[in-house]
């Protein structure tokens, strides 16, 4: 469980990211929400065994990462989280797919292989567009972006809520969770006599805790408006990077970057 | 662990946003009209408390192994239905940007998946059935475990289909459904004990949480038909789930169902005409595609060639070299800026 907790702490810093003031920070929320689900749309659409095709789109990441100064090691622990599942289902592929599509060096290449490594690449690249799109926008401007593109108040609201108190709800819990350890220091995780206590008084606690928190934010005026970040206005920085980045998923999706400047360099050599 | 983006196709994905906003409108439209405010901060907060139980690690009895809570149950227990599915849509949200938890494309499906079956299904169908009759430790015990497992079951096999849809893995239908409905079985019943020992907890120590949650009905359809259809679900879902433990438990049985879903004749009817097809639509869609298989082509058509081959490395240093030159450039104007 100590485990775990340094894992989301870690992700935490990815919200502190956001905070950083590079030219991919400053860019309209809502186009980098655009941008992001564009990217990720083109790249599941790839085909189940084409790797060439998918190596050019590495540069976005590549591009947000550099600009936006974001640092590898938060991303990296994000995709050893999400590798894991991708990997134990995709692995089965080279197993099962044993159509053998060339030889090099003496070795089979079979096409369970080329799909298998497809899927891993199209893993790393959603992934990291995705926490990419948190450490350059952080939580609060990603809401105030799903504001303006109508999603309801309410659930808005619960979002940003939920996400405030991860912290200290963990903290809670935590401390519950160390104060059985310390006192059944042989035992792997919790025993099943106090399944129930433990958590149901968490969650006892964590009701009560929230009907304060109502009450506290009636008696400040809370009246169901929006009460977060306001967004700027679309200027012509957010529209070129729009348009570049469109441009740019177009022409990989049709052109094989890749075989292109293969066959330049082959050709030359030739 | 939740379905990756790289597992789907935009179809799939595209289809499960549409029914998850779909129910997540109409869960907010609920919520709206029998307006308790204390609601909105209460879900806020429940949510973080999914988060931090998800922690906790529990010892199985038996086994020598742990397991942890998911808690779209407990949540439509204590919340009611729509409050409880917005819920969980958040937490999925939180845990897709943050923790890379399932992918943002297959957001919509993780949705669907973990959050209607619990809340609109499990919930009403079975919970609220068993705890009609007034609540007590037993029928808790009961209405938990059977709604727990029956949701999970559900969730599992909705992953399955929305999976071979997207035709991104080899694994037969049979073998893969088998894997995912034993496993999450296993995990269905120690959810439904969690879930049981802590509602009884709530039960004893506050028993109107319990008994008012999800006062209004989700949706009042024919109960003669329910009554019917209802314990055969169940039986269903329990039989297979028992099944499928038993038969992969089974080398032989595996095996078996692997060879006859790989074999050669099969691949050789749907070559020619889904090579063709999805040729067209590869160089044509931009959207997302409209046909179920269309992300599979033929492997001769990998781009296997030389050039294919010596361009993908180039591309590839380029990229990094692009890296290389803004990182250097940024630090360069960081220094010159201090």
């Amino acid at each position: 469980m100590g485990n775990m907790t340094l894992v989301y702490y870690k992700m935490f810093i990815l919200d502190e990211l956001a905070e950083k003031k590079t030219a991919i920070h400053r860019i309209n929320p809502v186009i980098k929400l655009a941008v992001t689900l564009a990217y990720l749309l083109l790249v599941v659409s790839y085909g189940k065994y084409d790797i060439s095709g998918l190596i050019p789109l590495f540069l976005y990441p590549v591009i947000i990462l550099t600009v936006g100064d974001i640092s590898l090691g938060p991303l990296l622990v994000g995709l050893a989280i999400a590798a894991p599942l991708v990997i134990g289902v995709g692995v089965f592929n080279p197993f099962l797919d044993r159509t053998i599509v060339f030889t090099v060096q003496g070795m089979d290449i079979t096409a369970g292989m080329l799909s298998f490594i497809s899927l891993l690449i199209k893993c790393v690249l959603t992934v990291t567009a995705a926490l990419l799109l948190l450490a350059t926008t952080g939580m609060n401007r990603i809401a105030a972006a799903l504001r303006r593109l109508h999603v309801p108040q309410i659930f808005i609201m619960q979002l940003l809520l939920t996400y405030r108190y991860i912290s200290v709800l963990m903290g809670e819990a935590s401390r519950m969770y160390n104060a059985y350890t310390l006192r059944a220091p042989n035992q792997k995780g919790i025993s099943r006599n106090v399944w129930g206590s433990l958590i149901g008084l968490l969650l006892l606690r964590t009701y009560d805790r929230a009907i304060r928190l109502y009450q506290a934010m009636k008696l400040r005026g809370f009246g169901n408006q929006y009460y977060g970040v306001s967004i700027d206005k679309l200027n012509k920085i957010d529209i070129i990077y729009l348009f570049a980045w469109t441009a740019f998923f177009l022409t990989a999706k049709f052109i094989n970057i890749s075989t292109l400047l293969g066959l330049l360099v082959t050709g030359v050599i030739k | 662990m939740h379905m990756a983006d790289a597992l789907i196709t935009p179809l799939v994905g595209g289809a499960m946003y549409i029914a998850a906003a779909k129910v997540g409108t109409d869960s907010i439209n609920k919520i709206k009209d029998d307006m308790d405010e204390t609601k909105v901060p209460m879900m806020g907060v429940m949510g973080a408390f999914v988060f931090a139980v998800q922690m906790i690690n529990f010892t199985i009895p038996g086994t020598g192994s742990s397991g942890h809570l998911g808690g779209g149950m407990l949540l439509a227990a204590v919340l009611g239905p729509y409050a409880g599915f917005l819920t969980m849509a958040a937490v999925l949200i939180i845990q897709a940007l943050f923790f890379a938890d399932g992918g943002l494309l297959a957001l919509g499906c993780n949705i669907f998946n973990l959050g209607f079956y619990t809340c609109f299904i499990a919930y009403p169908l079975i919970y609220k059935r068993v705890l009609k009759k007034g609540c007590s430790t037993v029928r808790i015990t009961w209405a938990a475990m059977l709604a727990s497992i029956v949701g999970l079951q559900l969730g599992a096999f909705s992953v399955v289909v929305q999976t071979m849809l997207s035709g991104k893995l080899e694994l037969p239908f049979t073998s893969f459904l088998l894997m995912m409905q034993s496993i999450h079985l296993a995990i269905g019943i120690v959810e439904g004990m969690i879930t049981a020992a802590v509602i009884s907890f709530i039960w004893k120590a506050r028993p109107e949480l319990v008994e008012s949650a999800g006062a209004a009905e989700p949706g009042g359809s024919k109960s003669s038909l329910k009554r019917i259809l209802l314990p055969l679900l169940i039986a269903t879902l329990l039989i297979g789930g028992i099944l499928s433990w038993y038969a992969s438990g089974n080398p032989d049985g595996l095996e078996w169902s692997l060879y006859n879903s790989t074999g050669q004749e099969e691949l050789e009817q749907t070559g020619e005409l889904h090579k063709k097809l999805s040729d067209i639509q590869n160089k044509l869609a931009i959207l997302p595609d409209y046909s179920f298989k269309a992300g599979i082509e033929a492997p001769e058509q990998a781009g296997t060639s030389t050039s294919g081959i010596v361009g993908s490395v180039i591309t590839l240093l380029l990229t990094v070299s692009v890296g290389i030159i803004i990182k250097a450039f940024t630090r360069k104007t960081a220094k010159n800026n201090t």
